[in-house]
C-alpha cells in the first residue's frame, strides 16, 4: 500500500533522520552508527553498500528494535510516517516480522535447532494473524513453494539441521515473506553461501522484486550483489552516509572517492586481466575512534589538508537525488 | 583491570574476606577474653540465655559450658579438620591431575574415567558404609572428608596441564633432558596456581561442610573434641527449650561458608576470563 | 530412541550387580561381626545366632544365598531391629523418603528455573543481584543447618508447623523437611539457568525470533527454554545425589520415618544388612536417575535423537 502523506508526497516505507548508535563502555564508547541519514521508498531496492564497521548493519538493528541492551540511539527511524526508534518491544512487535522483516547473514545459525521448520514459520502467521496453527502450515507450505525449496512438504517436518546452508536461507527468506511485508531487510543475504547458491538467492531477489510491491534492503560489502538489484545505492563509511542516489548514476559516475575505490574492487570479467587483485590501502576507521576531521581523508586519493580538518558534509550534487560527503567530488 | 582490582572491586568479597579473617582472629584470640573454658561446669548458670551474667555471653548448654568458648573451640577445630583435610585432598587432586594431564593417552584416559566414575557417588554413602565396616575412627574421617574436595581440583588441574603441556616452554625443557618428574614439579604446576586459587578456596568451605555434616550425625569428630557440626546437633536437640545452643554455632558455620563461597567466587570472577 | 534407552539399561544393569558384589565382600571382609558391641556373649548363644543368620557358612555359600534372596526382594533380617527384615523396613521408609525427595526435586525445579530465568531477563539489575545472592545464601548454607533455624522460626516462635515428628497422610510435618532439603539443588538450578539462559539469548536463532516480532514469553518458552536446561539436565543426576544425602540429615533432625534415617542408625549400630539394602537401594535408584536423564537430554535436543 502506498501511503501518501498531507502534502501529496509518498510517504517512504523508511526514514532515518540523524541517527546514532553507541555502545558505552568502560574502555571508551563505540560510535557505531553517526548521524546517519537515509530513506527508502516503497517498492524501490535500495543497496546499502560498505565495509565492515562502515555501520550499514546497525542502522537496521535500531530500526528493528534488535540492538544490545547497552546501545544508546539519538535520531529517528519513521517506518511508514511512524517514529519506532526506542518503541517499546510489545509496540515494535506488531510491525515486525510482519510489516517489517529482516534476513540475517548466517543461515547456518539462525534457525531455532530443536523446532521444525512448519513450526518455525507457522508461528509468523499465527502471532502476527488470527490463523489457525493448521492454515498456517498450509501457508507455510505455499511459501517455501514460492521460494523455490525443493520437496517442500517434507521440509516442513525436518529440523534445520537437516537442510543445507543455501536452503535455510530459503526458509528465511521465506519466513520474512509469510505477511507480505512492506519493508524486508536483507543482511548480507549470500555472503556465507557457495558462489552457486548466491547466484540463486539473488535470482531470487529479483523474482520477488517483479512479483510485489515490497521495498528492499540489501546491505552488502560487494558492490556486485548489489549493482543487478537495486534502483538506489547508499555507501557507508565510518558510520557516516558518503553518497547516495541512483544505482546506475553511482555504478556508471562515482561521484565519491571512496565509492570509486569500491567500484574498482569489483572483478570485471570482461575487462582486462590484472596481476594484482584491486583494494583499498589502509584500514577502515574502527567505530571507536573520535574522528578527527573526516575519516576517509588517510585513504582519500583526493584528499588535502581541508579534509584531514573540515568533514564534508552530505549534500546534494551534482543534481537532486543525488547526494555526496566530499570537498572535492570526482566530477568537480 | 588487574585482577588484584577487580577483587577489590567486588564489595561482596570484600566483606566476605574481612568476615572471614575477623571469626578465625575470634576463634584464635577469644579465648584470652573469656574468663570460661571449655569444659568448665557451671552448675549455677545450667542453660542460661546469653547475657552478663558469669559472663556468658553466649550462655551455657544443658551442663552449664559455656557456650561461647564451646563455639570458638567448634570453630578452631572445624577450621583446623577442613584445612588440613583440604591441603591433602589438595594435593592429591593436583598431583593427579597434573600427571593424567602431563603423560595423556590411554593413563590419562583410564584417570578421568575413574574421576568419572567416583563424581556420580554420593560420598556420604561411602563414609557410612566405611564407618560400618571399620567402626569410627579419626584416620578414617581424613580420608573421607579428603576424598571430597580432590576430584574437581584434579580435573581443573589436568585440563590447564593439557593446555600448557603444548606451550613452547615445556618443548625447551623436554630439549634440554629434563625428566618428567621435573618438567611436572618445575615447570607444570606453578603455573596452575591461577585456577588452583580459584578452586582451592571453594572447596575448603566444601570440605569443611562435609565434616560438619558427618560430626552432625554422629559420625565425625569424637568426644572430647567437638566442632561445629557436633555443636549444631547438640542445639537442634534443645530446640525448643535453649535455642541459641543452635543459634551461635549454627550462624557461627553458616556466616563461615557464606563467606567462603562469596569469596571463592569473587576470585573466580577476578581471576577467571569467563564472565558471570 | 528406544534402541538408546535398552542399550543404556543393558549398561547399567552390571553396574548394579559389581555394586551388590563389592559391597557385600566387603562387609564380609571388615574387622568384627555384627554381635561384637553387645556384651560378651556364650559361645554357644553366639553359634546359635551365626547359624541363625547364616554366618557360619562359607563366604561363597552366603554370598549366593544373598542373591537367590535379593531376587526375591529379600533384604534379609536386620540385625539391630530384631523384629523386622529390612525388606519390611524399606517397604516402610520408602515411600516417605520418596515423598519427600521427589516434591523436593520438583520443587527446586519449578522455582528454580524461573527463578534463573528472571535473573537472565533482568541482566545486573538489582533483581538479578537479589536472586543471585540469596542462591549463594541456599547453596552455602547446609541443610542442618537450615532445618532447624526454619523450625525455630516457624514452629517455635510462628507456631505455624509442627517441628518433628511425622503422622501418616500429614502434611504439615513434611513441609519445613522438604523446603530444607530443596534450597541447595534450587540455588544451583536458578544459577545454572541464568547463565545458560543468557548464553542463549545471545544466539542467532533467538535474535531471528525477536526479528519475527513473537512476543517476550513465546520466545523464552518456545525457542530458548529448551536449549537453555541442557545443563540443568545434566545436573540431574548430581541433584538427586544430593537431595539423598540431605534427605539423610532431615529425615534425622525431623524424626521422619524414612530410608535416611534408618540408614543413619545402621551404621551407628553397624547393622549390616540394613546398610547393605540402603545402600543397594540408593544405588538402584541413581542409575535409574542416569537413564532417565539420558533420555530427557535425548529429548531436549533431536540432534542426539538421530545420533549426531
Amino acid at each position: 500500500m502506498l501511503l501518501m502523506s498531507r502534502s501529496g508526497r509518498l510517504t517512504p516505507a523508511l526514514a532515518v533522520e540523524k541517527l546514532g548508535v553507541q555502545f558505552p563502555q568502560p574502555t571508551g564508547t563505540i560510535f557505531a552508527v553517526r548521524e546517519a541519514s537515509l530513506s527508502v521508498q516503497a517498492a524501490e531496492c535500495v543497496g546499502i553498500v560498505g565495509e565492515s564497521g562502515s555501520g550499514k548493519t546497525q542502522i537496521f538493528m535500531a530500526a528493528m528494535g534488535l540492538l544490545a541492551a547497552a546501545a544508546r540511539t539519538d535520531g529517528s527511524v519513521r517506518f511508514e510516517g511512524r517514529e519506532i526508534l526506542g518503541s517499546p518491544p510489545a509496540e515494535l512487535n506488531r510491525i515486525r516480522g510482519s510489516k517489517l522483516t529482516m534476513v540475517f547473514q548466517d543461515p547456518m545459525t539462525s534457525l531455532t535447532p530443536h523446532l521444525r521448520i512448519g513450526t518455525q514459520l507457522a508461528e509468523v502467521l499465527v502471532s502476527h494473524s488470527q490463523m489457525s496453527w493448521h492454515d498456517a502450515e498450509r501457508a507455510a507450505l505455499r511459501i517455501l513453494e514460492r521460494v523455490r525449496v525443493p520437496e517442500p512438504r517434507r521440509r516442513l517436518r525436518q529440523y534445520p539441521h537437516e537442510l543445507s546452508g543455501g536452503m535455510r536461507q530459503r526458509v528465511m527468506i521465506g519466513m520474512s515473506l509469510l505477511c507480505e511485508p512492506s519493508l524486508l531487510i536483507a543482511d548480507e543475504p549470500t555472503t556465507a553461501l557457495d558462489m552457486t547458491v548466491q547466484a540463486h538467492i539473488i535470482d531470487l531477489f529479483r523474482a520477488m522484486r517483479e512479483e510485489s510491491r515490497m521495498a528492499i534492503v540489501l546491505i552488502s560489502h560487494d558492490l556486485g550483489v548489489v549493482a543487478g538489484l537495486a534502483d538506489r545505492i547508499i555507501v557507508m563509511y565510518g558510520g557516516r552516509v558518503v553518497e547516495s542516489g541512483r544505482a546506475r548514476h553511482i555504478l556508471q559516475r562515482a561521484e565519491h572517492p571512496y565509492t570509486a575505490e569500491l567500484l574498482k574492487c569489483v572483478p570485471d570479467l570482461k575487462g582486462p586481466r590484472l596481476d594484482r587483485m584491486p583494494s583499498l590501502a589502509g584500514q577502515a576507521p574502527s567505530p571507536s575512534s573520535i574522528e578527527r576531521g573526516w575519516a576517509f581523508a588517510p585513504r582519500c586519493p583526493r584528499a588535502d589538508a581541508r579534509c584531514r580538518v573540515e568533514r564534508p558534509l552530505l549534500r546534494e550534487f551534482p543534481a537532486a537525488a543525488h547526494q555526496v560527503a566530499c570537498h572535492f567530488p570526482l566530477s568537480s | 583491570m588487574s585482577a588484584v582490582q577487580r577483587l577489590r572491586s567486588n564489595i561482596g568479597a570484600v566483606c566476605a574476606l574481612a568476615i572471614i579473617v575477623a571469626l578465625i582472629s575470634l576463634a584464635l584470640v577469644g579465648p584470652l577474653f573469656n574468663p570460661n573454658n571449655i569444659e568448665s561446669l557451671d552448675w549455677a548458670h545450667v542453660a542460661a540465655e546469653p547475657g552478663l551474667i558469669g559472663a556468658h555471653w553466649f550462655g551455657t548448654d544443658r551442663l552449664g559450658r559455656d557456650l561461647f568458648a564451646r563455639t570458638l573451640e567448634g570453630t578452631r577445630v572445624s577450621l583446623a579438620v577442613g584445612l588440613a583435610a583440604s591441603a591433602i585432598s589438595l594435593g592429591v587432586g593436583i598431583i593427579y591431575g597434573a600427571v593424567a594431564g602431563y603423560v595423556g593417552g590411554r593413563t590419562d584416559h583410564l584417570m578421568m574415567r575413574f574421576i568419572e566414575v567416583l563424581s556420580g557417588l554420593p560420598l556420604i554413602f561411602f563414609v557410612i558404609f566405611l564407618t560400618v565396616i571399620f567402626g569410627r575412627s579419626q584416620y578414617l574421617l581424613f580420608l573421607t572428608i579428603g576424598a571430597v574436595g580432590w576430584l574437581t581440583m584434579a580435573r581443573i588441574v589436568r585440563g590447564q596441564t593439557l593446555s600448557i603441556r603444548q606451550r613452547e616452554f615445556i618443548e625447551a625443557a623436554v630439549a634440554s633432558g629434563a625428566g618428567s618428574a621435573r618438567i611436572i614439579f618445575k615447570h607444570v604446576i606453578p603455573n596452575l596456581l591461577g585456577p588452583v586459587i580459584v578452586y582451592a578456596t571453594l572447596t575448603v568451605p566444601q570440605i569443611i561442610l562435609f565434616e560438619s555434616f558427618l560430626s552432625f550425625l554422629g559420625l565425625g569428630v569424637q568426644e572430647p573434641h567437638s566442632s561445629l557440626g557436633t555443636l549444631i546437633a547438640e542445639g537442634a536437640g534443645e530446640m525448643e527449650a535453649a535455642p541459641w545452643i543452635l543459634v551461635v554455632p549454627g550462624s557461627f558455620l553458616a556466616l563461615l561458608l557464606l563467606c567462603m563461597n562469596i569469596l571463592g567466587d569473587g576470585l573466580r570472577d577476578a581471576l577467571d576470563v569467563k564472565e558471570r | 530412541m528406544t534402541r538408546y534407552f535398552f542399550k543404556r539399561l543393558a549398561g547399567a544393569i552390571p553396574t548394579l550387580f559389581i555394586i551388590i558384589t563389592a559391597a557385600f565382600f566387603l562387609i564380609r571382609a571388615a574387622p568384627g561381626g555384627p554381635f561384637d558391641q553387645e556384651q560378651a556373649l556364650p559361645p554357644e548363644i553366639l553359634a546359635n545366632l551365626q547359624s541363625a543368620y547364616g554366618l557360619d557358612l562359607p563366604v561363597w555359600a552366603q554370598y549366593g544365598r544373598y542373591l537367590r534372596a535379593l531376587a526375591h526382594g529379600d533384604f534379609g533380617p536386620s540385625f539391630k531391629y530384631k523384629d523386622f527384615t529390612v525388606t519390611e523396613l524399606i517397604e516402610q521408609g520408602f515411600p516417605v523418603t520418596l515423598q519427600i525427595g521427589t516434591v523436593a526435586l520438583m520443587l527446586a525445579l519449578a522455582f528454580g528455573i524461573p527463578l534463573g530465568t528472571f535473573a537472565a531477563l533482568h541482566h545486573n539489575s538489582a533483581a538479578d543481584y537479589a536472586a543471585m545472592s540469596l542462591a549463594v545464601v541456599g547453596i552455602a548454607i547446609p541443610s542442618f543447618v537450615v532445618l532447624p533455624f526454619l523450625g525455630l522460626f516457624f514452629g517455635i516462635y510462628l507456631h505455624w508447623l509442627p517441628v518433628a515428628g511425622w503422622e501418616p497422610g500429614s502434611i504439615r510435618h513434611l513441609v519445613l523437611p522438604v523446603i530444607a532439603l530443596c534450597l541447595p539443588p534450587l540455588s544451583i538450578i536458578a544459577r545454572m539457568t541464568r547463565g545458560s539462559m543468557l548464553e542463549i539469548l545471545r544466539t542467532h536463532f533467538i535474535r531471528t525470533a525477536f526479528a519475527k516480532g513473537l512476543a517476550l514469553h513465546v520466545v523464552i518458552l518456545r525457542h530458548a527454554l529448551r536449549p537453555a536446561l541442557l545443563p540443568v539436565a545434566g545436573y540431574l543426576a548430581p541433584a538427586v545425589a544430593s537431595i539423598m544425602t540431605g534427605s539423610l540429615v532431615v529425615e534425622s533432625i525431623a524424626g521422619l520415618p524414612g530410608i535416611g534415617r534408618y540408614l543413619v542408625q545402621g551404621a551407628l549400630n553397624r547393622d549390616y544388612t540394613l546398610v547393605m539394602g540402603m545402600v543397594i537401594i540408593y544405588s538402584a535408584l541413581l542409575i535409574a536417575m542416569g537413564l532417565v536423564v539420558d533420555l530427557i537430554y535425548a529429548w531436549l535436543d533431536p540432534r542426539i535423537r538421530f545420533g549426531r
